[in-house]
């Protein structure tokens, strides 16, 4: 048993090596990494990061995630709430085949309706906008929002709506002033997970957009096929692509484990 | 439990979220559904040709490769992740510096962009220019994930484990964190020894949460798509193209829409049976522990 | 805004309407005796009606992919005669 601390650590271990190996490729000149294999650069250089904040078509990818994987987060969240509550206090009809198809819809594979979508959004002319993504990325956001929304909820008693009631309070100020308080750290860790799988998915996404709207994702991609030699720029996006994630869990860290068994443990 | 009021005013609460997923889910599902029975020659003319592509789809053996690779993937997926992600989360700390340490750095991995895993293992794996793919070689083997099918199911299993273990580890974790100490502190004077801690204490506490676990990490490594996609590119020959890729493939590379749409509808059968499964046993399991707890 | 993209046909969309008249059966049904009619059947769950509707119209799907597998030739009303048995005995013992 002393020698337990050893599990996780190799783990981690495991987890950052390849992370430092892209780090590390994104401080090299792009000769070094072709011609001399070494762990860390010898010939340290920020050229990489400087050729993405100076292209327009490299950091207009970063600005364009940021947007769609906003709105999708203040959609996801704004809308599950008052669902979230109906399915933890009320019963109806169809309540749980409601609950159930809107889960189907979050194990749904994207490959599936990327298709109909392309077509879908240019009929109604938001082809190639933020706000399609962001749309597009509510098929699987907000089942997992009312999901997770729902088993923080149901933590709370029922007690406190009651008292709130006999009190004299209507329905939407309850809510605000009593309620969203009470459940507020289900909330970010809830905006956590929107961020996470809107920010990571790239499928919906390259399909929706062409130029004014494609992610920092989709660019790296075309680089990749285009070009396919720029390795030192293609590893320092990649890096810059994994700083809003470790920002994120920074400010959570106190709920991550929470957060991960959805309120219910 | 609480006994929930019946209320049908509940609906209008619930209606905004079921517009927007339904005119993002219901309207795409129906265009699907009209594709697949028919052929068109581009620029919206269709023909009516029945089952056709079904018949055709059912019996075709690249269908049923993809679905076989599909299968093997997901069950070895499963099969390494599970176990290791809850060997992982019992050896956790569960105090002091370490807690923080560890849940971050396991954390990263499932917030960095899908297609950016790929491109960071296709960097890794490399034998030029990668860690991985350089030591290997140096030490011997004979590694190229590009052109060895071997090689390319093992970089792509490894990356899924290193993507995904992680969020098996976090939820077994926050399982254990619900034990009170109490159940600890019996079981020791008990004399149990840590295989019945493991079986009688910490696995029934962890059951729902690692219900949850294989059913995100079963649906999410059946549709797998862009990792994949990135490192291999379904490549070399088929052996790395899963139904996410072939289907992509049909779709948008070749634009075949009517068998696109029929392998799409039996894909989204596939995953609705086992969803419907997995939550009555889901739904199930969470009624019994209430009664029994309560 | 232009739905010819949707490709509707006569077949699919009597299949939607059929589907959506099932659906609007099944409100009415419930607000005429609510509850659901909860029993546990032969696969030791609790269903509902709403239940028995799903496992019936997921497993009709189910026997005319395998029928179009295993008999290629023959017509597909076999298929659907069977599903209608098969609906029956879900409603009867599920």
């Amino acid at each position: 048993m002393r020698w337990k601390w050893l599990v996780p650590a190799i783990y981690i271990f495991f987890l950052l090596l390849p992370i430092y190996w892209l780090v590390n490729m994104s401080l090299k000149t792009n000769d070094e990494i072709l011609s001399i294999f070494s762990l860390w650069p010898r010939d340290l250089t920020l050229a990489n990061y400087k050729v993405i904040f100076t292209d327009a078509s490299w950091y207009s990818g970063y600005i364009n995630s940021m947007i769609y994987v906003s709105i999708n987060v203040v959609i996801s969240v704004t809308f599950a709430l008052p669902a979230a509550y109906a399915f933890s206090r009320y019963s109806f009809v169809g309540d749980k085949h409601l609950f159930f198809w809107l889960l189907t819809n979050r194990m749904a594979p994207p490959a599936v309706f990327a298709l109909p979508f392309f077509q879908l959004y240019s009929s109604i002319g938001l082809f190639d906008t933020h706000i399609a993504v962001a749309i597009a990325h509510c098929l699987f956001n907000l089942p997992l929002a009312v999901w997770i929304l729902e088993g923080f909820m149901s933590g709370i008693p029922k007690e406190i709506d009651e008292t709130a009631f006999v009190d004299g309070y209507s329905w939407p100020r309850f809510f605000v002033k009593i309620f969203i308080p009470n459940i507020a750290s289900g909330i970010g860790v809830t905006a956590f997970f929107c961020f996470m799988f809107s920010w990571v998915e790239l499928l919906l996404a390259r399909t929706l957009t062409a130029v004014h709207a494609k992610p920092i994702s989709a660019i790296m991609t075309r680089t990749v096929s285009a070009s396919g030699l720029d390795w030192g720029v293609l590893a320092a996006a990649g890096v810059l692509t994994i700083l809003p994630g470790a920002l994120v869990i920074w400010f959570v860290r106190n709920h991550i484990a929470k957060g991960f068994a959805l309120g219910r443990v | 439990m609480i006994a929930k009021q019946t209320n049908q005013k509940a609906w209008f609460m619930v209606l905004p979220v079921f517009l927007v997923v339904a005119f993002s889910a219901v309207i795409p599902l129906m265009t699907v559904v009209n594709y697949s029975f028919q052929d068109t020659f581009g620029s919206n003319q269709f023909f009516w040709v029945g089952m056709t592509w079904f018949r055709d789809l059912i019996h075709s053996e690249r269908f049923h490769d993809a679905f076989l690779r599909q299968i093997m993937f997901s069950s070895i997926i499963l099969a390494i992740e599970i176990p290791l992600g809850i060997a992982i989360a019992l050896t956790m700390p569960k105090k002091g510096w370490g807690v923080p340490v560890c849940l971050i750095s396991m954390a990263l991995p499932l917030l960095i962009p899908w297609n950016v895993v790929g491109t960071i293992w296709q960097i890794f794996g490399r034998v030029d220019i990668g860690l991985l793919g350089h030591t290997l070689a140096s030490l011997g083997f004979d590694y190229n994930y590009t052109q060895d099918p071997v090689a390319a199911w093992l970089t792509i299993i490894i990356m899924d484990v290193w993507h995904w273990t992680s969020l098996v580890v976090l939820l077994a974790y926050a399982g254990l964190c619900s034990i009170p100490d109490a159940y600890y502190q019996a079981a020791k004077i008990d004399g149990a020894s840590r295989l019945a801690v493991f079986r009688y204490i910490q696995l029934p506490k962890m059951q729902r949460v690692l219900l949850i676990a294989i059913l995100l990490r079963f649906m999410d490594s059946f549709m797998i798509y862009t990792e994949p996609f990135v490192i291999t590119g379904g490549g070399p020959g088929n052996s790395t193209t899963f139904m996410s890729i072939d289907l992509v493939k049909m779709a948008i590379g070749q634009f075949d829409l009517g068998p696109a749409a029929a392998m799409s509808l039996i894909y989204f059968l596939v995953i609705l049976l086992l969803s419907y499964v997995f939550y009555t046993v889901m739904s199930n399991i969470g009624e019994e522990s209430s009664n029994g707890g309560a | 805004m232009n739905l010819s993209w949707m490709a509707w046909t006569k077949p699919t969309a009597t299949f939607f309407i059929l589907i959506f008249c099932m659906l609007v059966a099944m409100t009415i049904w419930e607000m005429k005796s609510p509850g659901g009619a909860p029993r546990v059947g032969i696969l030791r769950f609790e269903t509902t009606r709403g239940d028995r509707l799903f496992v019936s119209l997921l497993g009709a799907a189910y026997i005319h992919i395998l029928w179009l597998a295993l008999f290629p030739g023959l017509a597909l009303w076999w298929a659907f005669a069977i599903a209608c048995v098969y609906a029956f005995c879900v409603f009867k013992w599920v």
